[in-house]
């Protein structure tokens, strides 16, 4: 039983279709990879999954739930989180609060017990920042705990924007091209983050991406979008053969 | 001061043990982790020690085993070094930069069976020359993030399995351990220590529990430490500076030792703890002071105007502070307020404020930076040694600190000058010799004295004044002797200069290749308004050279002989790197491979007619990759030299 099922979705912008009749099975464990040429609909799978787009046609399915119409924050709290291409950071904030913040729907105590925090407020609260901790040192962010968001450099924001969407415990996570604009270091970086994302914490991984070298050596299954259309689907090994794909990719002789 | 001597007839585990009677409940060890501060009490340390010895035991480590250790600073590194040390056997070092290949032939040499690593990244390089390591029984790691693939392999064990089975072996007989710590003598040899390594392979210096402790005892003798006092572990454990901390003068004095988060946070955890003493190369401090100059450059003009003052100040008194004169009423009281209003807050931003003593040691540091860190109230002193001695033999005394000296010598060291001017030395710290290597144990224990390798002499106050190594010094072509490292170092007190190659043996005049400061030129440059991109295109501004320029003039008109001027300099396009074999580990000069690396700058340093040439450089990154990107350099000739 896949752990998200996309059965025949479409999406329209009036006379526009981003995406057309898209069916995906996203499996447990897995890092499914979704590629595909510059306008080819990718971020838009990503946001219809989220709940910023809801389909004009079709269904996505969670374990059975179905989310096709649900809003981005009943998404997130189905265990679905997500980190965006351009950073969705607030830059005024030390990591450390960022990754607190993004946890704010764990923190439930009531008014009294935070004005005199005391009591479950003070231990809800040790609990979060133990298990944000656990975060910091697992996408290994120590050194910039209490550092402005904003005056770090570009790759350093990226891993934290994959670490605030870690801090939601998901059981899926969306990685809307994590890789984009680093250097080569970073990107070996990220790689590692994302293989650890998988195989440590057992995380279904969802990851949209330019860089054809890294999804062919890290994806368990790839969808490739063009035109708004699945032009091939399957293992690395089977992608990179289909000749749609390098039609897509190269283009025809 | 309390006599400390009766701690020599212990061997480490046993001092450990002798540090549980008389304080159980003190912390011994500190850790960050998940961003709080753990304490390991003494009692916690001696159980700790004692399942990892015991599980070390049961993984098949005997008595005169060797197990290495490559791993970056945590508590269970100790627990393993120090657990290996109750069972009879060895632990050695290894720096965590090190590779792959180099890592083999240590285990091999060094005939290794079990090894230590901190994390997936120090296994993995083991695994790879598995193969050539036969000898290697067991593979113990600490952090099991990304081991587990290797999980069904019983090579591996988890620190916690081992801990497991030290456990359910003291159950089973609980008087074990401790008749096997009895067994420890304090001259059995417990530590290889690599030796740096500025020529050829590193040698394993054999360092028994005796050379740890009585250079522990000695040093505290002179500058006594409190059992409340912090230290701040950020040395590579492979070196023997870090050594002589942990197996030494912690369990001598009994000072907590703190171990940060990651290395890359050792500067804000070392500002959270306030050590009250630090040793490091020159390197730390002037990181540090480079640190101070930018917080204050970027700090308000009212900030700006009093540390301007107070600096000048403070120098004048450090000058009295450094010769034990006593200070005019008038400076004393300007130095004590500027101290309070500004030096203060701004060394308690570093974490040094609670600071009492800083050594230095391993290359040496500019006068001015001793003068400077004196000004702001750190005693900063220099300290020498070699490997062999357990890394200090000398020492500056408290208000008797003359930079351009490396101090006396330790209580029980004698010091010798032989008539080719090297250093000797002799004390009860000194090793009994190198692993395997007798020749080269009778080369440096020749006659009962450790020959340094240094030419040196002792000054009129008694103190010890290192030249340079006796195999360094160079000669021009009139057979007149200077020191490239003097030179360098000179070059080096200028902030904007990070390293400096000086060259002119056998040649008509001295020249060199500058390595530029890129965070403090970088600073520099944006408050001028240059644009620049990457460290080569930075260091091939014209604004930079001639700010090179001023430097070199300055240290020219501060030569004390005509030929120790640099005639002819360039500034490199690369930073000189560990990783580019350019830089031995602990950050000296590889000199002959640059030399050969750079033969080509260096034929047109002594070719007057090039001012520039057009140069390929090639870099090698990370993970192996090599770039070849073609810039031009240019050469300088200094008027009037």
């Amino acid at each position: 039983m896949a752990h998200l099922n996309i059965s025949d979705v479409t999406l329209s912008f009036g006379g526009l279709k981003a995406l057309s009749n898209v069916d995906m099975k996203i499996e447990p464990g897995l890092i499914t990879s979704i590629i595909g040429p510059n306008g080819a609909g990718k971020t838009s799978m990503l946001n219809c999954i989220s709940g910023f787009y809801h389909p004009t046609k079709g269904d996505i399915f969670y374990k059975e739930k179905k989310l096709t119409h649900a809003s981005p924050h009943q998404v997130s709290n189905m265990g679905i989180s997500r980190a965006f291409q351009n950073l969705e950071l607030f830059s005024g904030l030390s990591v450390l609060d960022n990754l607190l913040l993004a946890r704010h729907q764990n923190l439930k105590y009531s008014f009294l017990h935070a004005v005199w925090f005391h009591g479950k407020a003070s231990r809800v609260e040790a609990e979060n920042r133990a298990f944000v901790e656990g975060i910091i040192d697992f996408m290994e962010l120590e050194p910039y705990r209490k550092s402005l968001v904003g005056n770090l450099s570009y790759g350093v924001q990226k891993k934290v924007e994959v670490a605030r969407a870690l801090t939601l415990a998901p059981d899926i996570l969306l990685l809307d091209e994590p890789m984009a604009g680093m250097n080569q270091e970073e990107k070996e970086d990220i790689v590692r983050f994302v293989m650890d994302i998988q195989k440590e914490k057992g995380i279904t991984v969802v990851l949209v991406e330019h860089d054809l070298g890294v999804v062919m050596d890290i994806s368990d299954r790839i969808y490739v979008l063009d035109f708004g259309e699945v032009i091939g689907s399957g293992t690395p090994e089977e992608v990179s053969q289909n000749p749609k794909v390098i039609e897509a990719y190269i283009g025809e002789d | 001061m309390s006599n400390n001597d009766h701690l020599l007839e212990y061997s480490i585990p046993q001092l450990l043990r002798w540090r549980v009677a008389s304080s159980p409940k003190r912390p011994a060890l500190r850790e960050k982790d998940f961003g709080i501060w753990n304490t390991y009490t003494w009692e916690d340390y001696y159980d700790h020690v004692r399942k990892t010895a015991l599980g070390l035991q049961q993984i098949g480590l005997k008595r005169g085993d060797t197990i290495a250790i490559i791993s970056d600073n945590i508590p269970e590194l100790l627990f393993t070094a120090i657990g290996a040390h109750a069972i009879g056997a060895i632990s050695a070092g290894i720096y965590q930069t090190s590779m792959p290949a180099e890592i083999a032939q240590i285990l091999q040499y060094l005939k290794v069976t079990a090894v230590f690593c901190d994390n997936q990244e120090q296994v993995d390089k083991v695994l790879d020359v598995r193969d050539q390591i036969p000898n290697v029984k067991k593979v113990i790691f600490e952090d099991p993030r990304g081991m587990r693939e290797y999980m069904s392999d019983d090579w591996f064990i988890d620190i916690q399995d081992l801990y497991k089975l030290g456990e359910k072996e003291h159950a089973a007989s609980p008087d074990l351990f401790e008749s096997l710590v009895d067994q420890g003598k304090p001259d059995d040899p417990c530590h290889l220590c690599l030796t740096s390594g500025t020529t050829g392979l590193p040698k394993g210096t054999i360092m028994t529990h005796k050379n740890y402790i009585n250079m522990g005892v000695k040093i505290t003798e002179v500058d006594p430490l409190e059992p409340t006092d912090e230290y701040v572990s950020f040395l590579p454990f492979a070196w023997i500076g870090e050594q002589m901390n942990s197996f030494g003068i912690a369990m001598a004095t009994g000072i907590t030792i703190n171990f940060p988060e990651s290395v890359e946070t050792a500067m804000s955890d070392l500002k959270e703890i306030g050590p009250h003493f630090m040793f490091g190369a020159p390197r730390i401090y002037e990181t540090i002071r480079s640190e101070i100059w930018l917080k204050i450059d970027q700090s308000y003009w009212l900030n700006k105007l009093l540390y301007n003052y107070f600096i000048q100040v403070g120098l004048k008194a450090a000058s009295y502070k450094m010769t034990g004169k006593s200070m005019p009423l008038g400076l004393r009281l300007k130095s004590w307020f500027g101290t309070q209003i500004i030096i203060r807050p701004l060394i308690n931003q570093i974490g040094l404020m609670r600071l009492r003593r800083a050594y230095t040691g391993g290359a040496a540091l500019g006068p001015e930076l001793f003068t400077f860190y004196q000004a702001i109230g750190v005693n900063l002193k220099q300290i020498y040694g070699q490997t062999e001695i357990t890394g200090i033999a000398y020492m500056h005394r408290d208000g008797d600190v003359r930079p351009e000296t490396v101090g006396k010598p330790l209580p029980g060291t004698e010091c010798k000058i032989a008539d080719d001017g090297e250093i000797l030395s002799k004390s009860a710290s000194v090793s009994p010799g190198y692993f395997d290597l007798p020749e080269k144990t009778a080369e440096a224990l020749e006659g009962g004295w450790l020959h340094s390798g240094d030419a040196g002499f002792i000054d009129e106050h008694g103190h010890l004044v290192v030249i340079d190594r006796l195999s360094d010094v160079m000669h021009n072509n009139k057979e007149e002797m200077f020191s490239p490292m003097f030179l360098e170092n000179a070059l080096k007190f200028s902030p904007y200069i990070k390293e400096a190659v000086i060259y002119g043996n056998k040649e008509e005049f001295v020249s060199c290749l500058i390595n530029i400061d890129p965070v403090v030129v970088g600073k520099w440059a944006e408050d001028k308004g240059i644009s620049f991109t990457t460290y080569m295109d930075l260091a091939s501004k014209p604004e930079v050279a001639k700010l090179m320029m001023e430097q070199v003039l300055d240290v020219n008109s501060r030569a004390e002989k005509e030929h120790f001027k640099i005639k002819r300099f360039a500034l490199l396009y690369k930073l000189l790197d560990m990783d580019d074999g350019e830089l031995t580990k602990t950050g000296k000069i590889r000199r002959k491979f640059v030399q050969e690396k750079y033969q080509n700058l260096y034929d047109a340093l002594y070719d007057e007619t090039i001012d520039t040439k057009e140069v390929e450089a090639s870099f090698q990154y990370q993970d192996g990759q090599s770039n070849i990107v073609k810039t031009s350099i240019a050469f300088y000739t200094v008027k009037g030299v």
